[in-house]
C-alpha cells in the first residue's frame, strides 16, 4: 500500500475543501476504499476522514419521508424502526447485503459509492486493460470469465455491474442524494459507461453526499426487496429486485408500482416500462409475468452472464406477487 | 523463549478415551492465548512479499528493480537471477534427486500467478508497495489454460492407477440395463481460516522455523535439505493451525525463499502469502472429469463398471486427483475396468484436499448408481443394499470391518428414507421443490509408525511430548485423554506438547493417519511408564507399596494401590516423592523393534513406512452414507440443503465429541464444493480470477442446516492399536453426490458438473 496522508476533517466545509486537492480521497466506514487500496485501484494521496463529523449520522423519519445521514451506518439503518415500518424494502436491502461486521462500520454515502466486484476491475497487474480504471486502456471483461456482469446498461467500454443492494431500492421510491450544495435523485446520480465508464456518478471532485432523502409512499410502505444468490448470505446479487405497490381501492387495480433491478446493470435500475406496464391494470400472475419479462429490454448477454437475462424477470415477478398479496 | 506454555483445560467431564471431554486447547483459542505462526514476537524481523507472473507460460527475460530497490526501506530483492545455492530436497516418498538445484524463484513460467520474485523491507507496507515497482520483462509463450482447452490433449495414462478385473466391457454390452454419464468437478481450493505464510530466524547455522505445518518432521527435512544443513539444525515449530485440510503438509517455495532471504540478510523474516496467494501458491483440488458406465440386470444386479478418469496436473509434476478411487470399493461388481489419465495444463501442480481422489470419485460413482436407480426405476438405497459388497473385490481381500450396510439402514432411519416419494418433482413445500439423495463415502485406514514420550513428573503431572500436530482436528484432546486414561488421572492433570520437529516423531496429519498412529504411540509409552513405575513401586524399598504383596498396582480415581486395597493408597506425587524420584521419561514407537536410527528418521520425515489400506490381510477402510434434504426454488435455480443425516462407520472413536465436528466439518466442506466452490480461470491468460474470499465463495453459517452425525463403527484392532479408523477425510465424501441426487429428485434435472449453481437449475 502506497502511503498517504490522513486528514481528519472537523466540518463539512473543511472536508470539501481538503477533498479538492488532487488525489484526495474521502475515507468514511473505509470497507471500500481499505479493499481497493489493497488491490492496488485506489492510490489516494490524501485520505480525509469524515467520520468526525456532526449531525451526519442522523436517521429521521416522518410523514413526509426519511432522511437518512450519510455517516449513519447501514446496519443502524436497516434495524431503524421508522424505515423498517415506512421503507420495508429499504430495510431489507441492507439486511441482505455484506455481512454483519460490514454494516456495523461501512456508512450509507459510502455505500452508495461502492464500487464493481468485476474482477478484471479488481486485478490491475494482471489486467492492465480496464477503461474504468484507466480510460482508453481496454475492457478485459469483455471476452473473459463474465458470469456476474450487467446485460443492462452496458456499452462497448465496459460491463461491470453495480454490485450494491441499498441504491437499488432507493431508485425505486425516487430516493434523493443530498450533495451540500445541490440534490439529485438516486436515479441521476448515477450514470451509465457509455464512453466513459470511469465517471460513475455525478459526484463532482469536492462534493461529498450529505443525507439521502426518501420520501414517503404507499408503495414505499408495501414494499420489498428479493434478492437471489448461490449463497444464502454475504453474496453479491445474481438478480435482485426492490418492489413497491399500491392498490386502487378495490385492492387490485395498480394504482402506483416501482421496480428497480440490482446486479445485472450498470447502475441501480430503474424498470419503469414495468411499472407503466402494470399500472392501471389488475395485478394478477400472468399480467405480472409478461409485464416482468419487459425488465430485460435492450439486455445483452456477454456469455456466461446470459442467465440473468432468463432470471431476473422471474425475481421482479415474485417480488411484485408478494407485495400483492398473490404469494 | 518458552515455546509451549503448559496447557490446562477446562472442562473434565469425561476425560478417558472414548469421552466427550471438550476440547484441551479450547480456551487458549477462543481467548486468544495460541499463538499461530505469524504472531511470534521475534525481534528486528524484516517483511518478505512475493511478487507473482502475469503470464501463463514463458521465461523471465529480465526483472528491472531499480526502482524497487530505492523505494523507502527495501533491503533487498530476489530474482531468478539469484542464485540461492539450495537443493531439490526429498519428495513424499523420501527420494531425492543427486545435486539438482532449487530454485524457489524460477526463470521458467509455467504458470499465472507464479512467484518469481520476493522483495524484503522493514514493514509489510514498504514491500507491497516496492513489489509493484518491480518491472519483470517476459518472453511469453503459448499456454493451456485447462483441460477443457483444445490444446490440452488427452493427456497421459497413469498406469499404476490402472485397475480392472473380469471382463468389463463384455459385461457392459451384455447388460440389459446401462446407464452412461461424464462426471466433472472444478478447481477447488483448502480456503483454510489461517493463510500460509511463515517467521524464519537463523542463529549461526541453526533454523528457527515457526510455519502451520501438518507434519513438522517431514516439513523440517526439506528445509534441511534445501539449504544443506543437518536435520537437527532445523526447528520448525507449529503448535497451532487454523485449518489445513491437505494444503499445510509440504514445506513450499515462499518458505526456502523466507529463509534464504533471513539467512543473507542476516536478520529474522516473516512471510505472508496474501489471500489471493493462496489461490495460486500451492494447489487446490484439481479439475476432474470421469465417464462411467454401468451395466445391470433388470433388478438390479450390477454386471459391469468402466471408468474412465481425467484430472489436470501441472506442466512441470504428475499428481493425479485419482478419480477412480472410491469406484472400485464400493459396490460389488465382478467386471471392471478403471482408467485414469492427468492432463499437464499451465496451473499450479494440484494438492491434497481433503478426501483427495475419493471425494470427486465418489461424485462419479455415487451420481451413477442413482442415475441407475432411477432407471430402473428402483429405490437409491435398496439399489445400494443389493449390490453390497461382501468383500474387496478390487484387492480380493477381506474387509476388517465394513459398516456400511448399518450406516445406509441406520441413516435411512434417522432421516426418514421411507418416506420418500420417488418420482422426481414430486415433494413440494409452496413454491419449492424438496428432493432427498443419498451419497456413500469411504476413506482408506492409511498405517504410519509414531513415537511419543510420556514424562511423569515429580507434582504428578504427566508429560505427553510429541512433534505431532493438532489443526483443529483434536491431537491434544484425546493424547490427553489417553494418558489420562492410563495412569487413573482427570485430564487437567496432564499436559500435551506438540507441534515441534524437536519433540518425538510422528506420522503426517494427513490421509486421517495421524490419531490412529500416535494414540498407538502415545498408548504404548504411557502403558511403558506406568509399568516402570508399578516396577519401582513395587521393588524399591523406599515405596509405601512395597510390602502390600500385590505383583500389580491399579490406577484409579488419581490414585495408585494393590489390586484389592492391601495397603496404603498414593497419589502419583505422593509416589514419585516416596520414591524420591523428580520425573519418570519414557520414548517408545510403534516401529518394529531393532529400527535402526536412519530407519526411525526416514520413518518420521517421509512416506516410507506408510502402509496402505491393503497391504495386511485385510482391506480396512472408514466408510459412510450421507443422506441429503434440499428445497429449491425452481424459478431462480437456487438450492438450499435443508438437512443432512450421515452416517459413519469410523471404528472406534477416541472422542465423539471431537470426531462429530470433524465430521460435520467435512459435510459443511461438502455442501460448499456440492453448491458454490469453483475456481474462474480466464482462458485467455489461465489467471484464477475469483482467488479472493469475495468471490471464490464458500459455505456461511446460514448455508448449513442441521446436520446429524451418527457413529454405527465398531472397533477395528486391525486398523489402529486403540481401535478407530480415519475420520477426517471421510466427512466429505460423498456429500456432493448426495446434494445432487437430492437435486435431481427434486427437479428432475441431472447435473453432473459441479458447483450446481443456479443458472444450471433455471
Amino acid at each position: 500500500m502506497r502511503d498517504f496522508s490522513y486528514y481528519r476533517a472537523s466540518s463539512a466545509d473543511e472536508a470539501r475543501h481538503a477533498a479538492l486537492q488532487s488525489g484526495a480521497m474521502l475515507l468514511a466506514g473505509g470497507t471500500t476504499l481499505l479493499d481497493l487500496a489493497k488491490c492496488g485501484v485506489m492510490e489516494p494521496e490524501t485520505v480525509v476522514d469524515i467520520t468526525h463529523l456532526p449531525g451526519l449520522g442522523r436517521i429521521t423519519v416522518d410523514a413526509g419521508g426519511a432522511t437518512i445521514g450519510a455517516l449513519a451506518k447501514m446496519g443502524e439503518v436497516a434495524d431503524h424502526a421508522g424505515i423498517r415500518a415506512a421503507f420495508p424494502a429499504v430495510s431489507e436491502s441492507l439486511s441482505l447485503a455484506a455481512s454483519a461486521q460490514l454494516r456495523n462500520m461501512a456508512t450509507i454515502g459510502g455505500n452508495l459509492l461502492q464500487r464493481t466486484r468485476c474482477s478484471y476491475f479488481r486485478e490491475p497487474d494482471v489486467f492492465p486493460a480496464c477503461h474504468k480504471r484507466n480510460p482508453g486502456s481496454g475492457c478485459s471483461a469483455l471476452g473473459g470469465v463474465t458470469r456476474n456482469h450487467a446485460v443492462l446498461g452496458t456499452s462497448d467500454t465496459c460491463i461491470a455491474s453495480y454490485p450494491g443492494d441499498l441504491a437499488v431500492a432507493l431508485v425505486a421510491f425516487d430516493a434523493v442524494v443530498e450533495l451540500g450544495g445541490r440534490t439529485i435523485s438516486v436515479d441521476d446520480f448515477f450514470l451509465t459507461p457509455g464512453n466513459t465508464p470511469e465517471r460513475e456518478t455525478v459526484l463532482e471532485r469536492g462534493e461529498m453526499i450529505t443525507a439521502i432523502t426518501v420520501p414517503a409512499s404507499a408503495a414505499a410502505k408495501n414494499s420489498t426487496y428479493l434478492k437471489v444468490r448461490d449463497r444464502q448470505s454475504y453474496e453479491f446479487a445474481a438478480a435482485s429486485a426492490a418492489v413497491g405497490l399500491e392498490f386502487e381501492a378495490d385492492g387490485r387495480t395498480v394504482r402506483d408500482i416501482r421496480v428497480a433491478l440490482g446486479g445485472v446493470a450498470t447502475k441501480p435500475w430503474r424498470a419503469r416500462n414495468v411499472e407503466q406496464a402494470l399500472t392501471g391494470k389488475v395485478l394478477s400472475p400472468e399480467t405480472v409475468e409478461v409485464a416482468s419479462r419487459l425488465a430485460m429490454e435492450g439486455a445483452v448477454s456477454h456469455g456466461a452472464n446470459h442467465y440473468k437475462i432468463e432470471l431476473a424477470p422471474r425475481v421482479v415477478a415474485r417480488a411484485i406477487l408478494k407485495v400483492g398479496g398473490l404469494v | 523463549m518458552t515455546i509451549m506454555e503448559p496447557r490446562k483445560h477446562g472442562d473434565a467431564s469425561d476425560g478417558t478415551v472414548g469421552g466427550r471431554q471438550t476440547r484441551f486447547e479450547g480456551n487458549l483459542k477462543v481467548t486468544g492465548g495460541a499463538t499461530y505462526a505469524l504472531e511470534y514476537p521475534v525481534e528486528g524481523l524484516a517483511y518478505a512479499i512475493l511478487v507473482q507472473s502475469t503470464i501463463p507460460a514463458g521465461r523471465v527475460v529480465s526483472v528491472d528493480a531499480e526502482k524497487a530497490l530505492a523505494a523507502p526501506g527495501v533491503l533487498m530483492v530476489l530474482t531468478p537471477d539469484d542464485d540461492m545455492g539450495l537443493l531439490v530436497a526429498s519428495d513424499w516418498g523420501g527420494n531425492r534427486p543427486e545435486n539438482q538445484p532449487y530454485y524457489p524463484l524460477p526463470r521458467q513460467v509455467q504458470y499465472n500467478g507464479q512467484s518469481i520474485a520476493a522483495v524484503v523491507a522493514e514493514s509489510r507496507e514498504q514491500a507491497v508497495e516496492a513489489a509493484r515497482l518491480i518491472c519483470i520483462t517476459y518472453e511469453q509463450t503459448p499456454h493451456v489454460a485447462s483441460f477443457n482447452d483444445t490444446a490440452a490433449g488427452e493427456g497421459k495414462v497413469m498406469d499404476n492407477l490402472t485397475s480392472g478385473w473380469g471382463d468389463a466391457e463384455a459385461a457392459l454390452a451384455d447388460a440389459p440395463v446401462q446407464i452412461e454419464g461424464e462426471y466433472s468437478t472444478p478447481r477447488e481450493y483448502h480456503v483454510a481460516m489461517e493463510p500460509h505464510g511463515l517467521t524464519v530466524k537463523w542463529d549461526g547455522d541453526q533454523i528457527t522455523v515457526w510455519e502451520p505445518s501438518q507434519w513438522s518432521h517431514g516439513m523440517a527435512r526439506s528445509y534441511s535439505e534445501w539449504f544443506g544443513i543437518p536435520y537437527e539444525n532445523v526447528r520448525l515449530i507449529s503448535p497451532f493451525i487454523g485449518g489445513g485440510f491437505g494444503s499445510k503438509g509440504a514445506a513450499l517455495a515462499h518458505g526456502a525463499v523466507a529463509a534464504f532471504a533471513s539467512r543473507k540478510l542476516g536478520r529474522p523474516v516473516k512471510l505472508a502469502l496474501t489471500r489471493p496467494q493462496n489461490f495460486t501458491n500451492y494447489g487446490g483440488r484439481a479439475a476432474t472429469r470421469q465417464r462411467i458406465k454401468i451395466g445391470a440386470t433388470e433388478d438390479g444386479i450390477l454386471q459391469a463398471i468402466v471408468h474412465r478418469g481425467a484430472s489436470e496436473t501441472s506442466t512441470y509434476a504428475d499428481w493425479p486427483e485419482q478419480t477412480g478411487a472410491a469406484t472400485p470399493i464400493l459396490y460389488k461388481v465382478e467386471n471392471f475396468s478403471s482408467q485414469h489419465r492427468v492432463v499437464p495444463v499451465n496451473a499450479v501442480t494440484p494438492g491434497a484436499l481433503r478426501g483427495p481422489g475419493k471425494n470427486p470419485s465418489a461424485f462419479g460413482i455415487e451420481s451413477a448408481m442413482e442415475e441407475l436407480a432411477y432407471k430402473l426405476g428402483m429405490d437409491p438405497l435398496e439399489l445400494r443394499l443389493k449390490n453390497y459388497a461382501d468383500h474387496d473385490y478390487q484387492s480380493g481381500k477381506p474387509w476388517s470391518t465394513r459398516r456400511l450396510r448399518e450406516a445406509l439402514t441406520e441413516g435411512a432411519e434417522a432421516f426418514g428414507w421411507s418416506k420418500r416419494s420417488h418420482e422426481p418433482r414430486s415433494m413440494r413445500d409452496g413454491n419449492q421443490l424438496i428432493g432427498w439423495g443419498i451419497g456413500c463415502g469411504t476413506f482408506p485406514v492409511i498405517q504410519a509408525p509414531s513415537e511419543a514420550m510420556i514424562r511423569i513428573l515429580g507434582n504428578g503431572r504427566v508429560e505427553v511430548v510429541s512433534g505431532a500436530i493438532d489443526m483443529g482436528q483434536g491431537t491434544y484432546t484425546i493424547l490427553a485423554q489417553t494418558a489420562a486414561e492410563v495412569f487413573g488421572i482427570p485430564v487437567d492433570q496432564v499436559e500435551v506438547h506438540l507441534g515441534d520437529s524437536r519433540l518425538p516423531g510422528a506420522a503426517i496429519a494427513g490421509g486421517s493417519m495421524l490419531a490412529g498412529s500416535i494414540l498407538g504411540a502415545v498408548h504404548k509409552a504411557a502403558t511403558a511408564a506406568r509399568d516402570e513405575l508399578i516396577g519401582l513401586a513395587l521393588n524399591d524399598e523406599k515405596s509405601p507399596l512395597r510390602d502390600t504383596g500385590a505383583n500389580t498396582l491399579t490406577f484409579s480415581g488419581g490414585r495408585i494401590a494393590a489390586p484389592r486395597d492391601q495397603g496404603p493408597s498414593l497419589t502419583l506425587s505422593e509416589l514419585m516423592a516416596a520414591l524420591g524420584r523428580d520425573e519418570i521419561e519414557i520414548l517408545r514407537n510403534t516401529l518394529p523393534e531393532g529400527a535402526t536410527a536412519q530407519e526411525q528418521h526416514q520413518a518420521w520425515t517421509s512416506m516410507a513406512k506408510v502402509q496402505g489400506p491393503t497391504m495386511g490381510e485385510y482391506s480396512m477402510h472408514s466408510w459412510c452414507a450421507h443422506f441429503a434434504e434440499v428445497r429449491v426454488d425452481e424459478d431462480f435455480g437456487t438450492v438450499r440443503v435443508s438437512r443432512i443425516v450421515s452416517a459413519f462407520d469410523c471404528g472406534r472413536l477416541y472422542n465423539p465429541r471431537l470426531v462429530e465436528s470433524q465430521w460435520r466439518g467435512g459435510i459443511i466442506m461438502g455442501i460448499g464444493q456440492a453448491l458454490l466452490e469453483e475456481g474462474l480461470v480466464d482462458q485467455r491468460n489461465g489467471r484464477t480470477v475469483n482467488g479472493n474470499m469475495g468471490d471464490y465463495l464458500v459455505p456461511t453459517n446460514a448455508d448449513v442446516p442441521h446436520i446429524e452425525v451418527i457413529s454405527v463403527g465398531v472397533p477395528d484392532y486391525g486398523a489402529s492399536a486403540l481401535g478407530g479408523k480415519g475420520v477426517g477425510e471421510v466427512g466429505i465424501v460423498g456429500v456432493a453426490p448426495a446434494i445432487a441426487n437430492a437435486v435431481f429428485h427434486a427437479t428432475g434435472k441431472r447435473v453432473r458438473d459441479l458447483p450446481i449453481t443456479l443458472e444450471k437449475l433455471i
